[in-house]
């Protein structure tokens, strides 16, 4: 467990040596910043059925910025490794592979949720100004948080597949995108198509994340998508650690 | 504390190293030469655990590398050739984070990396970049974190390559010290370096051993690739002919230097032909500027066992 740990804290450190994490956080502040403050214009000037929260978690802003944050967040996490060739004295250190794995995910979560830290204080600093409630009930907090974290884990899992896969990040931030945006279209094509069955409809509209994420922030914490994203997550890493035990057969 | 046997490895079906065999006991200091590609990185990364072999078995410390890789793992301090760090962080930190990876208790951590930074000389670049530092330096931060855990084992591969003269003898001279406690397996093509630290020395060459003994008696193996040098006024144009009847000489080449003939003799294994040489030169009144024995060097065992054809 100290391993795991010492891995753990490595992985979260690293971010903050490189520039990525500081523009990162600069793309996303600015991105979610500007998301929120173009709702709260919007609804100043009409009125709406639904809370400055609610409109924060399922503008276009928020998806664009959403989509883009992955695989800039995991493209290094393995091909680094490889590249740099730090991965030699890492695994002749007696470390276990799935150690590694798993801190590799658990470092880019943490770095993930630290992301949407700052995004609490938009709502706080709303009802401080405005006196009025950001969120219709303290439910769809915890649900637009907790789709979050489903979501993070399900897409973060999708970018250490890609890392582990290659030794150059540019190629896994490549894959991780492609991989990430057409599972994003696929919840779409539901909207799009409509001469299909309506079962098909239904069947793609699970796995929509715009479907999952408009539920939670409204406070309905569904255990469906919740289910999914979870087994995804495991299946993914375990895919990954499979791909990583390869290597050595590889070289 | 290293056992190797029938160690086999392929690359994509081509042959890196065939059929090893050896064994390396406790507080030996083990040299393993070869050419480049010689097979040297991948049978060090086996030992190391970092792949596994095609086919045989390996032992160190006593644990399977493939089946108790992680003790196999506790035990040994590897240091990969040209040293790859984590160019962001710094040294102490850097160290700090080997030792807790490596599993040294955690009330140990500070004195242990307070150890190795004043053994490898890390003390004045203690709070720079990994980064930054010069070649040098990286060598002694990777030579540093193979001693972190106090391993019985230690694996350099390629040491003192990319250093300058000063910065070999030094790391040299850490190697020779730390022989003392532990066990060491270096590789290196810098030939006097293992004359000078190894107890014994492996010869490698196409994936397959050449050679395994001590520098000494691989040196005696081959006098003949040594020789006799004579250089004498000789009268006559012969001198030659009447060198070669001297028992104990094989063959003889003349080079010409003005008045002086240059004649280079090769020897039968072990045999001393100096004393008979003298008497010959006195007895045909041949003026004789030299008479050396050319010893022969790890060198030639190098040459004659990889390049047969160049001797």
């Amino acid at each position: 467990m100290r391993k795991f740990y010492t891995l753990l804290s490595r992985e979260v450190r690293s971010y903050f040596y490189s520039p990525i994490a500081y523009i990162v956080l600069i793309f996303f502040l600015l991105i979610s910043g500007v998301d929120f403050y173009f709702q709260v214009s919007f609804m100043n000037q009409r009125q709406v059925q639904y809370s400055v929260q609610e409109a924060f978690f399922n503008s276009i802003f928020f998806w664009f910025a959403f989509v883009l944050i992955f695989p800039l967040i995991t493209m290094r996490l393995f091909a680094e490794e490889f590249k740099l060739g730090t991965i030699e004295p890492l695994m002749t250190a007696p470390v276990r592979d799935w150690q590694v794995v798993l801190s590799k995910f658990f470092g880019a979560l943490v770095f993930y949720l630290i992301l949407w830290i700052p995004t609490i204080c938009y709502f706080v600093i709303f009802q401080i100004i405005t006196g009025h409630l950001a969120a219709n009930s303290a439910a769809a907090y915890w649900g637009s948080y907790l789709m979050l974290l489903m979501l993070g884990m399900f897409y973060l899992s999708i970018g250490c597949l890609a890392s582990v896969l290659t030794k150059n990040q540019i190629v896994a931030a490549i894959i991780s995108f492609c991989a990430i945006t057409l599972l994003f279209f696929l919840g779409l094509v539901q909207f799009i198509l409509l001469d299909v069955s309506s079962a098909t409809r239904d069947l793609l509209g699970y796995f929509s994340a715009i479907e999952h994420m408009a539920t939670f922030s409204r406070g309905v914490i569904d255990t469906r998508p919740i289910v999914l994203y979870v087994s995804m997550t495991i299946v993914l890493l375990t895919l990954t650690y499979q791909a990583f035990q390869t290597r050595k057969w590889r070289l | 504390m290293i056992k190797v046997e029938n160690l086999t490895k392929r690359y994509a079906g081509q042959p890196a190293i065939q059929d090893l065999n050896f064994e390396v006991g406790r507080g030996e200091i083990m040299g393993f030469l070869g050419p480049n590609g010689a097979g040297k990185t991948t049978t060090m990364r086996i030992l190391a655990s970092f792949m596994p072999p095609t086919s045989g078995r390996a032992t160190v410390a006593g644990f399977d590398i493939f089946e108790q890789s992680l003790q196999a793992r506790a035990h040994l301090g590897y240091m990969p050739e040209n040293v790859p760090l984590y160019n962001d962080m710094r040294v102490t930190e850097y160290l700090d984070y080997r030792a807790a990876l490596k599993g040294v208790p955690h009330r140990r951590v500070a004195e242990r990396v307070g150890d190795v930074r004043e053994l490898c000389g890390l003390k004045e670049v203690e709070k720079k970049l990994i980064g930054t530092l010069s070649k040098g330096y990286r060598q002694r931060v990777g030579l540093a974190d193979a001693l972190l855990h106090e391993p019985d084992l230690l694996i350099l591969d390629e040491p003192t390559i990319g250093l300058d003269p000063n910065q070999i003898r030094q790391v040299r001279q850490l190697i020779k010290s730390l022989g003392e406690q532990h066990t060491i397996l270096l590789s290196t093509h810098i030939l006097p370096e293992v004359e000078m630290t190894c107890s014994r020395v492996i010869i490698i060459h196409k994936g397959r051993i050449e050679a395994c003994d001590t520098p000494e008696n691989l040196l005696g193996k081959i006098r003949q690739a040594g020789g006799v040098v004579l250089e004498a006024k000789v009268a006559a144009d012969d001198g030659a002919e009447e060198l070669k009847k001297v028992s104990g000489v094989r063959d003889v080449t003349v080079d010409v230097d003005g008045d002086w003939k240059i004649f280079s003799l090769r020897v039968e294994s072990g045999a001393d032909v100096r004393e008979e040489i003298f008497r010959l030169a006195t007895d045909r009144r041949w003026t004789v500027r030299e008479l050396t024995q050319r010893r022969a060097t790890l060198e030639d065992v190098f040459v004659e066992l990889t390049h047969p054809d160049v001797v």
